[in-house]
């Protein structure tokens, strides 16, 4: 060190931004603790789907295709919610459709944000002929409806469920491409982006090292969006038949497959409210997901509350 | 002893108010207190300040950034930022508690009555009306006069403050004006309503020296015209011996003192403020080098179509350190990006340690990228804001010498210490450290690449005089010990007598002259070297009036 100037001054002693430093932990808690309600609900909605997803071969009374005796039972103590058109437990198909559906769901998302993302950044440093390339493609692959786009991709490669997750997920990533390459261009001008090609740094370091980490609170924002639609997307081929095939259990086709019990509801409510069923758990999982990602994007949005 | 009414000979100084003792003071604050919430925390930013202004005073506010003088300047209109309240005090206004009243009624003395003229006007302009709409707003929202009263009295404005084509001017968008004029449309802006007080939150700082010096005149000339009370806020000691009549300094949102400008200069009581003063004073013995480390030779340069560089010569012997000067749009950064091969030049070459380097950035190797680096004017935007001042400092180490492990740990620390910090700094992130301590982690990334020449882009221009000495001092002790070349590119002349050898001025993309600093700053002058020279704000009060009375 060395010694301070006549004024007192030294650079040590500057006054920084005055800022306890506290554990990922600690700063998790903060966040927590001043949540608001809406995110509560959404993270305890969650919380609890993964939970039933995770363990539902426990939860379960029953094993996903076990079939019973009686179609379309009513709702009595060994079934809780009645049975579907050929005789399965309602309850236990809802609970293994969670695994299914968000499990199929999440690996489509992921792999839609490698796909755009890495793309994406590729283009926002690039900026030449091949941003130009992939800006297009996807300009034109989004022009094209996305639901019928991807019925007739479907229809084309055997309707299974990596063939659903490719699909899909690569039809959303014109979503993320677009995202990623905008929020990516305003941080790849930043002086430190120059710094590091000065340096000489590789693509790959300036990607991940200097741009992602600057761009990661809008890009999680959109994982969340982005998943509810992938899980909606899913329901919706389901529901028209070329989604999760059976007798794997899928909240979608199960809409799909006891539609026909709505009209009963004029002898029996809970008969009509079956088809319902599988239709509020999408719904909630989508509301909850929104709750947290709002919650999200106003804390990184830089907005200071008012106090 | 008022400089505005020596200049026009319209007595409104302090003592013709104070002579009437029913006359109360037009903004009266007293013991102000205003906290912030940060972290968790309210922190109080100012502590207990008395200020108070006679109608058409101008009083200077400086110090240091984090002093707390943009809040107390915002305080005076009633206002604090958001995540700011006020905790203590009254804030009189016309002999009224501004802060007991509503918001609704606040907001209506607010632009009218009160006006404020924000730092960077690019950023306060909405891009998206034009600039004699947004000028005449105010005074339209108060229904103050006719809308097409106040368009001729903008123009007036516009006139008054020496704008190029008033007529006209205002219907052009802020994208089309330079940056000094839409300094001057802001104040136009700030004068449409005939305010009784305007707050200048550190107007000039953004400007070059040339263009602040048209814009100090035509503001200081405007405000005496209307009698306009003012508060300028600056850390620039020399612009506000201009402005103000009475200066008050504050540090860590405290009064240091508070005097009238000359007395202020001429004695000031405190240590603190003698030490802002002394800044100025230090001066670098130059030398001459004949071994060349870098010339760049007969470079031609153009961003696309625009050719911006024309023939540019510059020659930086080893061990030295050349300052470019010349003002904004000069080419000066642009000589920076075709050194470093950010921009191919169109013509010419670069010569390095005897060998001619490749033009583009991506034919380098890495031996030649590692012995020029660059040292950039925004130390906030240099850093990745993720990264902690171990990895910024560590990474081109690993990167150009391959050390890893405990021995990049010890040369980490050593560097650290270089700079003139320790290793409790290791594990912050850019936004906990002061401007001052960015700007030498910066330095250390630089010196971790072991380089011959650094290329110091305007490094200073950001800081505040205090810490712009202590910068330079290190910036010297590390030429001394290292022998490193600098190029310095700057347009303030201080700093350019404080550390070069050899000066370049530089004027619409050509060299007006390069030579050794006692040549370039001692007369004769070519013209533009003149006008740079002379548009420096010196600490007489008299200067400006001085300046302009002789190019007029």
């Amino acid at each position: 060190m060395t010694e301070p100037t006549e004024s007192g001054y030294t650079a040590a002693a500057e006054v920084g931004a005055t800022r306890t430093r506290r554990s990922r932990g600690e700063r998790w808690w903060l966040a927590l603790k001043k949540a608001p309600l809406s995110a509560w609900f959404g993270m305890i909605v969650i919380a609890a789907y993964v939970i039933v997803a995770l363990f539902a071969p426990w939860l379960a009374p029953y094993k996903e295709d076990q079939i019973f005796a009686t179609p379309f039972a009513a709702w009595d103590e060994t079934h809780r919610f009645g049975t579907d058109q050929i005789g399965r437990d309602i309850l236990t198909r809802l609970i293994y459709g969670a695994r299914n559906t968000m499990g199929i769901a999440l690996a489509t998302t992921i792999l839609s944000f490698i796909i755009g993302g890495g793309l994406g950044l590729i283009a926002a440093i690039n900026r030449s002929w091949l941003d130009q390339l992939l800006s297009r493609t996807t300009d034109v692959i989004m022009a094209i409806p996305g639901l019928i786009f991807a019925l007739m991709l479907l229809s084309i490669f055997k309707p299974s469920v990596m063939s659903l997750i490719f699909i899909i997920a690569v039809l959303d990533s014109t979503r993320v491409f677009r995202l990623t390459r905008a929020v990516a261009i305003n941080v790849a001008v930043m002086d430190y982006v120059e710094v590091a090609r000065l340096r000489g740094e590789k693509l790959g370091w300036v990607m991940r090292r200097e741009i992602l980490p600057n761009i990661m609170p809008p890009l999680v924002a959109e994982f969340g969006l982005r998943f509810s639609f992938v899980f909606l997307t899913i329901a919706a081929l389901s529901f028209l038949g070329v989604g999760i095939q059976p007798p794997t259990a899928d909240w979608g086709s199960m809409v799909r497959d006891n539609a026909s019990l709505i009209q009963f509801a004029q002898y029996d409510l809970k008969a009509g409210i079956t088809p319902l069923l599988p239709a509020a758990a999408i719904g909630l999982l989508t509301v909850a997901v929104n709750f947290v990602v709002d919650w999200f994007l106003h804390k990184t949005s830089g907005l200071r509350d008012e106090h | 002893m008022n400089t505005n009414s020596k200049m026009t000979g319209v007595i409104h100084s302090p003592d013709s108010n104070s002579s009437d003792e029913s006359t109360a003071p037009l903004l009266d604050m007293r013991n102000v207190h205003i906290e912030g919430f940060s972290d968790e925390k309210w922190h109080p930013i100012i502590k207990g300040v008395d200020l108070r202004l006679e109608r058409g005073q101008i009083m200077g506010l400086i110090g240091e950034s984090g002093a707390g003088k943009s809040t107390l300047g915002l305080a005076a209109m009633g206002f604090a930022r958001a995540g700011c309240r006020f905790t203590q005090g009254e804030v009189l206004f016309d002999g009224e508690d501004i802060l007991k009243l509503k918001e609704s009624k606040r907001r209506k003395l607010w632009g009218t009555r009160i006006a404020y003229v924000a730092q960077s006007a690019a950023a306060a302009f909405n891009p998206a009306h034009r600039l004699l709409d947004q000028t005449i707003e105010s005074a339209n929202r108060s229904q103050l006069r006719a809308e097409n009263e106040s368009r001729k009295d903008a123009v007036e404005l516009y006139d008054s403050l020496h704008l190029p084509d008033p007529e006209n001017i205002g219907a052009r968008y802020p994208h089309q004006v330079s940056g000094g004029q839409l300094q001057r449309v802001m104040t136009a802006m700030a004068m449409s309503a005939r305010p009784d007080l305007i707050i200048f939150d550190e107007p000039t700082t953004a400007l070059d020296v040339t263009t602040q010096v048209e814009v100090l005149a035509s503001m200081r000339e405007i405000v005496e015209k209307h009698n306009t009370a003012a508060i300028y806020i600056t850390h620039d000691l020399a612009v506000v011996a201009q402005m103000a009549d009475v200066i008050k300094v504050l540090r860590y949102g405290e009064e240091v003192e508070e005097a009238e400008t000359r007395t202020m200069l001429s004695s000031p009581r405190e240590e603190y403020t003698r030490s802002l003063w002394s800044v100025r004073a230090l001066e670098k013995p130059e030398e001459k080098g004949e071994d060349i480390v870098l010339s760049m030779q007969n470079i031609d340069a153009a961003y696309g179509r625009v050719p911006v560089l024309f023939g540019i010569n510059i020659n930086l012997p080893r061990g030295k350190t050349v300052a470019v000067v010349g003002e904004s749009g000069s080419g000066k950064s642009t000589a920076a990006r075709v050194i470093t091969g950010l921009l191919p030049p169109s013509k010419g070459s670069i010569v390095f340690n005897g060998e001619t380097l490749p033009a583009a950035l991506k034919d380098r190797t890495a031996e030649q990228l590692q012995r020029i680096q660059m040292i950039y004017q925004m130390a906030d935007t240099a850093m990745n804001p993720r990264q902690t001042v171990e990895e910024i400092i560590g990474r081109p180490i690993e990167f150009y010498h391959g050390i890893t492990g405990s021995a990049k740990q010890n040369r980490i620390a050593e560097l650290l210490r270089m700079i003139e910090l320790d290793e409790s700094f290791l594990d912050r992130l850019p936004s906990e450290l002061s401007g001052g301590q960015k700007q030498r982690i910066c330095i250390a990334r630089a010196l971790a690449a072991e380089p011959d020449v650094i290329i110091c882009d305007e490094v200073t221009s950001a800081l505040d005089q205090i810490v712009q000495e202590g910068i330079l001092k290190l910036l010297l002790r590390l030429q001394e010990e290292f022998g490193i070349s600098y190029l310095f590119i700057t347009h303030d002349i201080a700093t350019v007598k404080a550390i070069s050898d050899e000066i370049v001025v530089m004027f619409q993309g050509k060299v007006v002259e390069q030579g050794l600093k006692s040549d370039i700053l001692s007369p004769p002058h070519p013209e533009y070297t003149e006008l740079l020279l002379s548009s420096v704000p010196e600490m007489d009060p008299d200067w400006l009036t001085g300046l302009l009375e002789s190019r007029s």
